[in-house]
């Protein structure tokens, strides 16, 4: 019988693939994959400590991708929604891919299969909700800046698109969240983390570090965003469930309301 | 910038100009062009939504709304006491830019009163995109109004820096429009719409040669009408968007529920409720025209010119139609799943796709995510359990009925409340 194992690995995307890889490798029986952070140790199982290798990684990418390539779409977005045990699920998954014949990933009536696509269609709104609520404020250093607190780890997904569009002007985008940001140089994107002293809310009260100009504009908007409204036609319900109240306090046209 | 000056005009510019509802900013995949500023998103996106649940993704404003018309439906028309204002060019790129590097908005829609005649208008309109495109090097989403009866040239040169044209004809129906609007002739709205599709046309078969074709409105032409103005049929509007589908290729054709805007006898009076519920309706019908393969005879014609309020369009369609049903999940083509009531097409897909695998049943159907509460009556799955038994029509809808609630409910049950 192969040996029953906890693998333990380092949060990161590469050492998911790199346990994967190991488990396949070595004929695990897995009873769970954890972070290195989480820690809970099963009473009947050993636990095994993955390190994570690039090399090892980028197999089992290309393995999955050579399936299908939307697999590997819904492999990474599942893995960035930070669902608890998601691991473990991704692992039956990326089993089931392998071993089956067929376009596996498109077998909607598989448990498993349906709550993948379904957890990557969480993970793709919301990116494309981050895509749309991102409100930059222009600081005195020049810099269109943002926070944002998205429900999941989107940050990777969006850095491209916002390359492509403000290819001209410096911009950071920080998740408050997660503490790290991602900052446009007019060159490349980099991975940052700050120091911040206070989440730049769109307070009503000013801040320093920002332009007066910055502030006209906001109203602007503001005023832009009231007199777009058709009174006759007002249905909260509908706003609410298109801009859901946990954004509000980073939306600008809200921040009386939030 | 002049703040005060500024935000008057805006307040009153985009106050007159929330009626046009478009604000679709899909359709476009323009790249970012030298590292310049922005590019069109395929799918489009909306920054926000307004109290009234509608999406904002362009900033959309009149570069004017005095207007030598007197078109009765709308708000800026010459006899109508409102405050007039008017943007300079320059003030409309600095808001648009601003706007867009703050990340508000997709891009800018641009629309205009009348002023002089149409193609003075409509030169000020594309000189706006112009300077955009060349001098601010701003590759974002534009759609500019076509002016009613604006010349060829001016229509060739805006489709040359706006994403989307549009012109909206606003009455459905040619007696209507004389009856409200009568300045304008129906031909001075399908002029420039002629124009822009045969430009289309000729893009299209030039790019297959010369890659390097100047691009001409990559998101196409739409076309918007007023429901509920003039006493028109449910089948009108529908027969008259098909028209306009077919014979200029429109991208989209918008519904909008008229708002009463003034005190006119010939329209409904002020105060009268916005038709919200018909409205939905017929953006209903119109996607199950254009996603579902549905003809327009089939849902309306002269037995049923008015859609049903109660009941959506499509549930409507299978009670009068229950020869076709019930449907087998597990055998049916993509056309006839596509007609079960409660089936929307991305359950189509994965039924499709699933049903390779193994037989499904209602277990799998529910997960998928179809509503069953009304698709458990015109389909059979694996399992001996069929909801239909021998209902028929009449009882069937009432089942769904009792069985759902509705927002609008209230507005049309015969049904007293017993309380007040």
């Amino acid at each position: 019988m192969n040996p029953s194992k906890t693998l333990i690995y380092d949060g990161s995307f590469n050492g998911f693939l790199t346990t994967v890889f190991v488990a396949f490798e070595e004929k695990i029986d897995v009873v769970d994959i954890q972070r290195n952070t989480q820690g809970q140790n099963g009473l009947f199982s050993e636990t095994e400590t993955i390190f994570t290798n690039v090399e090892k990684a980028k197999r089992v990418w290309n393995g999955i991708r050579s399936t299908s390539h939307n697999a590997i779409t819904n492999v990474y977005f599942a893995f960035l929604s930070e669902v608890d045990g998601i691991e473990l699920t991704l692992y039956s998954y990326i089993l089931k891919l392998m071993t089956a014949k067929g376009a596996k990933q498109t077998d909607y009536s598989d448990g498993i299969v349906l709550r993948i696509s379904q957890l990557a269609r969480s993970v793709g709104r919301e990116k494309h909700r981050m895509e749309a609520f991102v409100r930059f404020q222009l600081t005195k250093d020049d810099i269109y800046f943002a926070n944002i607190e998205p429900d999941f780890d989107v940050l990777p997904l969006i850095s491209k698109h916002f390359r492509n569009r403000y290819a001209d002007q410096q911009w950071l985008i920080y998740d408050v969240k997660r503490k790290y940001g991602i900052y446009y140089n007019k060159e490349h994107v980099e991975l940052i983390s700050l120091n911040l002293k206070e989440v730049h809310f769109n307070k009503i009260h000013k801040s320093d570090a920002l332009l007066n100009e910055e502030y006209d504009y906001q109203a602007l908007w503001n005023d832009y965003f009231k007199s777009t409204n058709i009174k006759s036609r007002i249905n909260r319900k509908l706003h609410k469930q298109h801009v859901p109240k946990r954004y509000w306090k980073y939306l600008s046209e809200k921040k009386e309301t939030a | 910038m002049d703040f005060n000056r500024i935000q008057e005009k805006l307040n009153v510019l985009a106050d007159a100009a929330k009626y046009d509802v478009s604000c679709a900013s899909s359709g476009s995949d323009r790249a970012n062009k030298d590292n310049g500023l922005g590019n069109a998103s395929k799918m489009g996106i909306c920054h926000s939504y307004t109290e009234d649940g509608r999406c904002v993704s362009l900033l959309k404003i009149l570069l004017t709304n005095h207007c030598i018309f007197d078109c009765a439906y709308c708000v800026t028309r010459k006899s109508n006491d409102v405050k007039r204002a008017a943007f300079k060019i320059q003030e409309v790129v600095d808001l648009t830019i601003n706007f867009y590097r703050r990340n508000y908005i997709e891009g800018l829609f641009l629309s205009s009163g009348i002023f002089k005649n149409a193609d003075y208008t409509m030169e000020r309109l594309i000189a706006v995109a112009k300077k955009l495109r060349l001098e601010e090097n701003f590759n974002g989403y534009i759609h500019l109004k076509s002016i009613p009866d604006a010349s060829d040239e001016l229509m060739y040169e805006a489709g040359l820096y706006a994403d989307r044209l549009s012109v909206n004809i606003e009455i459905p129906t040619i007696s209507g429009l004389k009856l409200l609007a009568p300045d304008k002739k129906h031909e001075d709205f399908t002029k420039p719409m002629l124009k822009v599709k045969n430009e289309l046309l000729r893009f299209k078969n030039e790019h297959k040669v010369i890659k390097s074709t100047p691009k001409y409105a990559p998101a196409g032409q739409s076309t918007q009408m007023i429901v509920g103005a003039t006493g028109e049929t449910d089948k009108d509007i529908m027969y008259s968007a098909t028209y306009y589908y077919k014979q200029y290729n429109m991208k989209r054709v918008y519904y909008s529920g008229y708002v009463p805007v003034a005190e006119d006898n010939r329209l409904p009076s002020i105060g009268t409720q916005v038709p919200m519920l018909r409205e939905n309706r017929l953006y209903q019908t119109d996607w199950l025209l254009r996603f579902y393969g549905f003809a327009v005879n089939e849902i309306l014609n002269n037995d049923h010119p008015n859609l049903d309020i109660d009941v959506d369009p499509k549930l409507s369609w299978a009670l009068r139609n229950m020869h076709h049903f019930p449907v087998d999940i597990n055998s049916a083509d993509k056309r006839m799943l596509a007609r079960i009531p409660g089936m929307g097409m991305r359950s189509v897909e994965k039924i499709l796709n699933a049903r390779k695998f193994r037989k499904l049943n209602w277990d799998h159907l529910k997960k998928i995510g179809v509503a069953l509460n009304r698709a458990k009556y015109f389909m059979i799955c694996d399992s001996r359990h069929w909801e239909r038994k021998d209902l028929d029509a009449e009882k069937i809808k009432g089942m769904i009925l009792q069985q759902s609630t509705g927002k609008f409910r209230n507005q049309y049950s015969t049904q007293l409340s017993l309380f007040n």
